[in-house]
C-alpha cells in the first residue's frame, strides 16, 4: 500500500475512534442514570450542599459554605485552594501538633462490640 | 524553437552591487539540435540556462518558445511549461536525499496527478534504458556519481520533455563516466531531442554529438549567431 | 475531483517521505505534541464533567442555607433563630441542620459528621460513607470507637455503608442520630450549625434571601445559585493544578511552534528550490507543507483526544488522582458521566491543530517563494 494511503486510512480510524468516544460518551450516560439518581436522593435527603471531593479542610471539604474568612486560616493540612497555596507543603510543625487535638479512636470488630 | 533577443538580466537591480550578467543577447536554437554554450566561469552561460528554461525572467528583451512570447507570463504558466517542455540535468544532479532513485524520478510528475502505476512504468523503462535498474530503490545518496546523474536524466526524462537542459553535465565526472554520458546524450538527440547545455570541457564542446557551439564571454556572445 | 484527489495523495507520499529522513526526531515530536493534547483533553474533559455532574447532582440541594457569622467567622445557631424565620413570606420549611468535622489520628483524615434529616439511625448506630468503609476497614455491625474532642471514647456501630454510586458526594460521611452527635461534640443543646430553607417558587428565592438579610443581619444566606456557581466555577483555569498543567503546556507548546517556525535548514531550502525548478507550483510546495502540518497535528489530537477520553471517563482520570488529592487522605472513587462539550472539544481543536499548522507553514511562505534559479545559481 502507498505511505499516503496508509497515512490517510490511520487518520480516518482516528478520526472513526474520534467520533466513536462521543458515541461511547452517549451509552455511559444512558447507563449513568441509576446512579446519578441515587446520589441525588441522597443530596436531597441529606440536605448536601457539597462534593466530597478534597477531604482536608472546611473550606475545600464544603467551598459553598466556607465562611468569607477562612480560606487561609484553616486545616494546616490544607489543599490549597489558591495557586500560591498549591507550590508549598503545609509546615511539618503544624501537622504534628495537630494530630493532638483529634481523638485516637480505634476500630472494633463485629464480634467484640456484639459480646 | 528558442528565439532570444536582445536579453539583458541583472542582478541585484538598484543595488550597491548590482551587475549585469547578460547583456544583450540575440540567439535562436533550433529544434532537435544539441548546442553547446562555451564560456568560462562567469560568462553567463548559466543565466542564460535559467533563462531559456523558464527558470527565471530576462530583466529586458524577449524570449519566444515555438514562437510565442513567454517573457511576461506570469509564474504558475511558466512553471507549467517548464514541467511540460523542458528536463533539467543540474550540475550537482539536486537529487533529493532520502528517497529512492524511483521515487525521486517521478517527481516532476506529482503535479500532473498521473497515475502512479504509469509513471512507476516509465521510470522502470527510462532506468532500464540506462542499465540502472538494478538501483531502483536504492536511495540516492548510496548512489556513485556516475549513477547519480543517470537518475537525474531519467527524471528529466520523465515527463518527455521536447528540450532538455544540462548544466555543466561533465563537470563532476572522470573521463570515462564522460564518455558515458557523451554516449547518453548521442542516445538522446537521435530521439529528436532539443537538448541545449553548457560546458567548458572539450570532450563535450568538441565531440561529434554536438551540432552547434556558442561561445560566451562578459554576459556576451562571441561568435556570431548563426 | 480525482485528479485533485491524486495530486494531494503525491503530495502526502512526498512529505511523509520528507518525514520519515528524520524518523526518530519526528516520532519524538508527534510523541510530545500527543502528550500535550492528552493532558489539555484530560483536564478539559474532567472538568467539565466534574461541573456538570455537580450541577445536576446538587441541583436537589436546599435553595437556601443561613449561616450565622460571628467575628467573621461561621458560628452556631442560637435557640429561638428560627423561629424568627417563618413569618417570612415563601418558605415553606425551616430546618436546623447539625453537621461537624472530626479529624481521625488513625487515619489522618477528616470526616465529616452530620444528622440526617430523615431516615436518621438509631442511638449508638452510624452510617458511613464509601470512602470510610475503605480507610477504617469497616462493614456492617462492625463497631468503630471515636476519641472525641472532649476526651471522651464513644463507640458506634455501623448499621449501612452508604452505596458506592454516591460516594462523591457521601465518601467522608459519618450519619448518627440527634442525641448521639449532641453527646459526641458536646453540642449545647437547642442550638444547630446552620438553618436549611425550603422555598417552593424558584422565583421567589432572591425576595427570601433579602428579607432574612434584613431580619436576621448577623447571617449570611447561602443560595443554591450560588452554590451551583461555586461549582461552575470549580477548576478554573487560575487554580493551582489547571495552572501548572496549563503553562507547562503553553511552553511546551511553544517551543514546539519555535523550533518549527524558527526557520528551515539550508537542506529544505535546497529542497524547496529543487521541487520548484523540476516543475512543482510554489502552491504545490505550500500543500505539501501543509498536509505534513495537517497530518501531524491531526494525528496528536485524534490519538491524544481519545488517550484522554479512556483515561478519564474508563480509568477515573487516575493520572491526576495524586494532584487532586493533595493533602487529603480520603478521597472517593468516583467514576464520571461523560458530558462532552463540544465547543470546548472544538476550542481544544483550535488551539491546537491550527497553530501548529501555521507554524509549519509561515516559513515555508517566505521560502516558497524564491525564485527557482537559485538552485542553478549555487
Amino acid at each position: 500500500m502507498r505511505p499516503a494511503d496508509r497515512a490517510l486510512l490511520l487518520l480516518l480510524a482516528g478520526v472513526a475512534a474520534f467520533t466513536l468516544c462521543f458515541a461511547d460518551a452517549a451509552r455511559l450516560r444512558g447507563a449513568a442514570g441509576a446512579d446519578e439518581a441515587e446520589r441525588t436522593r441522597l443530596v436531597a435527603q441529606l440536605r448536601l450542599t457539597d462534593l466530597a471531593l478534597f477531604t482536608e479542610a472546611r473550606y475545600t471539604r464544603h467551598p459553598s459554605q466556607a465562611d468569607l474568612h477562612s480560606a487561609f486560616q484553616d486545616h494546616p493540612l490544607a489543599f490549597e485552594h489558591f495557586p500560591s497555596g498549591s507550590l508549598i507543603g503545609p509546615p511539618p510543625g503544624l501537622v504534628q501538633s495537630h494530630s493532638k487535638v483529634g481523638g485516637d479512636g480505634t476500630a472494633i470488630p463485629a464480634a467484640e462490640v456484639s459480646k | 524553437m528558442i528565439e532570444l533577443h536582445s536579453i539583458r538580466k541583472a542582478f541585484n537591480q538598484g543595488h550597491d552591487n548590482e551587475y549585469w550578467a547578460l547583456d544583450g543577447i540575440d540567439l535562436h536554437i533550433e529544434a532537435k539540435k544539441v548546442t553547446a554554450l562555451r564560456g568560462p566561469s562567469g560568462s553567463g552561460k548559466t543565466t542564460l540556462l535559467t533563462i531559456v528554461g523558464c527558470l527565471s525572467r530576462p530583466t529586458e528583451g524577449r524570449v519566444r518558445l515555438l514562437g510565442e512570447d513567454i517573457s511576461g507570463l506570469p509564474e504558475r504558466f511558466l512553471t507549467e511549461i517548464r514541467r511540460r517542455r523542458f528536463g533539467f540535468i543540474f550540475q550537482q544532479f539536486n537529487l533529493i536525499r532520502g528517497l529512492a532513485a524511483l521515487d525521486n524520478i517521478i517527481l516532476p510528475a506529482y503535479p500532473t496527478g498521473r497515475p502512479r502505476r504509469e509513471l512507476l512504468d516509465r521510470a522502470e523503462e527510462l532506468l532500464a534504458g540506462l542499465k540502472l535498474g538494478h538501483r531502483r530503490h536504492a536511495k540516492v545518496e548510496w548512489l556513485s556519481g556516475g549513477e547519480q546523474q543517470r537518475v537525474a536524466i531519467c527524471r528529466a526524462l520523465i515527463n518527455d520533455p521536447e528540450v532538455l537542459i544540462a548544466d555543466e553535465p561533465t563537470a563532476n565526472l572522470d573521463t570515462h563516466l564522460a564518455g558515458e554520458f557523451m554516449g547518453i546524450l548521442e542516445g538522446l538527440a537521435a530521439q529528436g531531442r532539443t537538448i541545449l547545455l553548457t560546458s567548458h570541457d572539450p570532450l563535450v564542446v568538441e565531440s561529434a554529438v554536438v551540432q552547434r557551439v556558442v561561445d560566451m564571454r562578459d554576459g556576451k556572445l562571441l561568435s556570431s549567431p548563426r | 475531483m480525482k485528479l485533485w484527489l491524486a495530486k494531494q495523495r503525491y503530495l502526502i507520499d512526498f512529505t511523509l517521505a520528507s518525514l520519515a529522513r528524520r524518523k526518530a526526531r519526528n516520532l519524538g515530536l508527534l510523541f510530545v505534541y500527543i502528550v500535550l493534547v492528552f493532558m489539555l483533553a484530560s483536564v478539559t474533559l474532567y472538568t467539565h464533567a466534574l461541573r456538570q455532574e455537580a450541577a445536576r447532582v446538587l441541583a436537589a440541594s436546599p435553595e437556601v442555607i443561613l449561616q450565622r457569622m460571628v467575628a467573621g467567622r461561621h458560628d452556631l445557631i442560637p435557640p429561638g433563630y428560627q423561629e424568627r424565620i417563618g413569618r417570612i413570606r415563601g418558605v415553606q420549611k425551616v430546618e436546623g441542620r447539625l453537621w461537624g468535622y472530626y479529624y481521625d489520628a488513625v487515619t489522618k483524615a477528616n470526616y465529616t459528621f452530620m444528622v440526617p434529616a430523615e431516615n436518621a439511625p438509631a442511638a449508638g448506630e452510624i452510617i458511613v460513607g464509601p470512602a470510610l468503609e475503605r480507610a477504617r476497614g469497616l462493614a456492617k455491625n462492625n463497631g468503630i470507637s471515636f476519641r472525641s474532642y472532649s476526651g471522651k471514647l464513644h463507640t458506634f456501630i455501623v448499621a449501612e455503608v452508604l452505596p458506592q454510586a454516591s460516594e462523591l458526594v457521601s465518601a467522608d460521611l459519618v450519619l448518627m442520630s440527634e442525641a448521639s452527635f449532641r453527646a459526641f461534640f458536646d453540642y449545647p443543646a437547642g442550638h444547630y450549625t446552620d438553618i436549611a430553607l425550603s422555598v417552593a417558587n424558584p422565583l421567589e428565592v432572591r425576595n427570601v434571601a433579602v428579607k432574612l438579610a434584613a431580619a436576621l443581619p448577623d447571617a449570611r444566606p447561602i443560595l443554591r445559585d450560588e452554590v451551583l456557581r461555586t461549582y461552575a466555577s470549580i477548576f478554573d483555569w487560575r487554580e493551582g493544578i489547571v495552572l501548572a498543567l496549563l503553562s507547562a503546556a503553553i511552553l511546551a507548546f511553544g517551543i514546539l511552534a519555535w523550533e518549527k517556525a524558527s526557520g528551515l535548514s539550508a537542506e529544505e531550502k535546497r529542497e524547496i528550490g529543487i521541487l520548484k525548478a523540476i516543475g512543482w507550483e510554489t502552491g504545490d510546495v505550500i500543500k505539501m507543507k501543509f498536509w505534513e502540518g495537517l497530518l501531524i497535528s491531526l494525528t496528536a489530537f485524534l490519538i491524544g483526544f481519545v488517550a484522554a477520553y479512556v483515561h478519564v471517563f474508563h480509568f477515573s482520570a487516575s493520572l491526576f488522582e495524586p494532584v487532586l488529592k493533595g493533602w487529603a487522605v480520603l478521597y472517593p472513587r468516583f467514576q464520571l458521566t461523560p458530558h462532552i462539550d463540544g465547543v470546548q472539544v472544538a476550542t481544544l481543536f483550535f488551539f491546537t491543530v491550527v497553530p501548529y499548522a501555521a507554524a509549519v507553514l509561515v516559513p515555508i511562505w517566505k521560502a516558497a517563494i524564491t525564485d527557482p534559479d537559485s538552485v542553478m545559481r549555487s
